[in-house]
């Protein structure tokens, strides 16, 4: 269980945040692909917690984690359903039609 | 290499192409399906850190729920996906520049940082390793975490009725059930008594 450095949390950790922040420039127009995109850099934050409580043999780590689970499930649930209120009104997705608030 | 090691970069090996492909895939349906994927192999990774309770959580709340979420709601808008990809190439190049810009950033702080030895041994809350991981987890959870516990409970139920407020909505052409209505209905206002003549009949 000792055998895995944290180095090695921590770099897969970094590549899956990346990979989230450029997936929100990428898809730039496409909510639903964003969401997705903020759960991938949730979970390279869980990576990050998990490796370090496992490096520290400290179990406040799993805790934390187990709170940003359920954070980001409710994020989850709620952005799903401003999209699918959002949809019902302008029947598409797009981030450039959120200007209903423009002042 | 031990296997234990192998099996860490066999998992990271999956779980980072299929991240790219979560955010590169031209079909949201697939992004959904390697989204689950990556969580499988993140679930992977948490088993050989030690943190099987976290890791069977991982699949059961993010596989089971929220990415039957996530498909649920792409099968059920009816958008034009192609569409939104046009003006792709024209993000790539600013999102590629601040992605290697966040990576360097990550990479030289986690380079440059150096744990002190004597930290791992005089962590507040040692794990027990002849307990289980739920258990131990289950043990500060409901004492010394209890208050962040019921917080996160709080967070779920604001969460589950925004949801529903959210995306209730009434139609207001369809009949319904009005229990008050049904109740406060009264012989008086109900029945009519009338006395007809005979040969008449009823207007």
């Amino acid at each position: 269980m000792m055998e895995i450095e944290i180095g090695h949390y921590l770099v897969v950790g970094a590549i899956l945040f990346t990979i989230g922040v450029f997936g929100i420039f990428l898809n730039r127009k496409n909510v639903i692909i964003i969401l997705m995109s903020i759960e991938l850099i949730l979970l390279a934050v869980n990576i990050n917690f998990v490796g370090f409580s496992a490096s520290l043999n400290d179990i406040a780590g799993q805790v934390f984690a187990l709170l940003i689970l359920t954070v980001a499930a409710a994020e989850a649930a709620i952005g799903l359903a401003i999209l699918v209120v959002f949809f019902r009104n302008r029947n598409s997705i797009s981030v450039d039609d959120v200007n209903v608030m423009k002042g | 290499m031990t296997l234990t090691l192998f099996f860490f970069y066999l998992f990271s090996a999956v779980l980072i192409p299929s991240a790219v492909m979560v955010v590169a895939s031209r079909n949201p349906v697939h992004s959904v399906l390697f989204l689950i994927l990556a969580f499988f192999n993140a679930a992977g990774l948490f088993l050989i850190a030690g943190a099987e309770f976290l890791a069977m959580v991982l699949v059961i709340v993010y596989v089971g729920a929220v990415a039957v979420l996530f498909l649920f709601v792409v099968m059920m808008l009816d958008i034009d996906f192609a569409k939104m990809r046009k003006g792709i190439l024209q993000y790539m190049p600013i999102g590629a520049f601040i992605g290697i810009i966040l990576f360097l950033e990550l990479v030289l702080v986690a380079g440059s940082w150096i744990m002190l030895p004597e930290i791992a041994s005089s962590s507040a809350m040692p794990i027990d390793n002849s307990i289980s991981n739920t258990k131990a987890l289950g043990q500060v959870l409901y004492t010394r975490y209890v208050f962040l516990f019921q917080g996160a409970g709080i967070i779920l139920l604001i969460a589950m009725i925004g949801a529903i407020v959210l995306t209730l909505h009434h139609k207001p052409n369809v009949k319904r059930q009005d229990i008050a209505d049904q109740v406060a209905r009264d012989p008086k206002k109900a029945v009519e008594v009338v006395k007809v003549k005979s040969g008449e009949g009823l207007q």
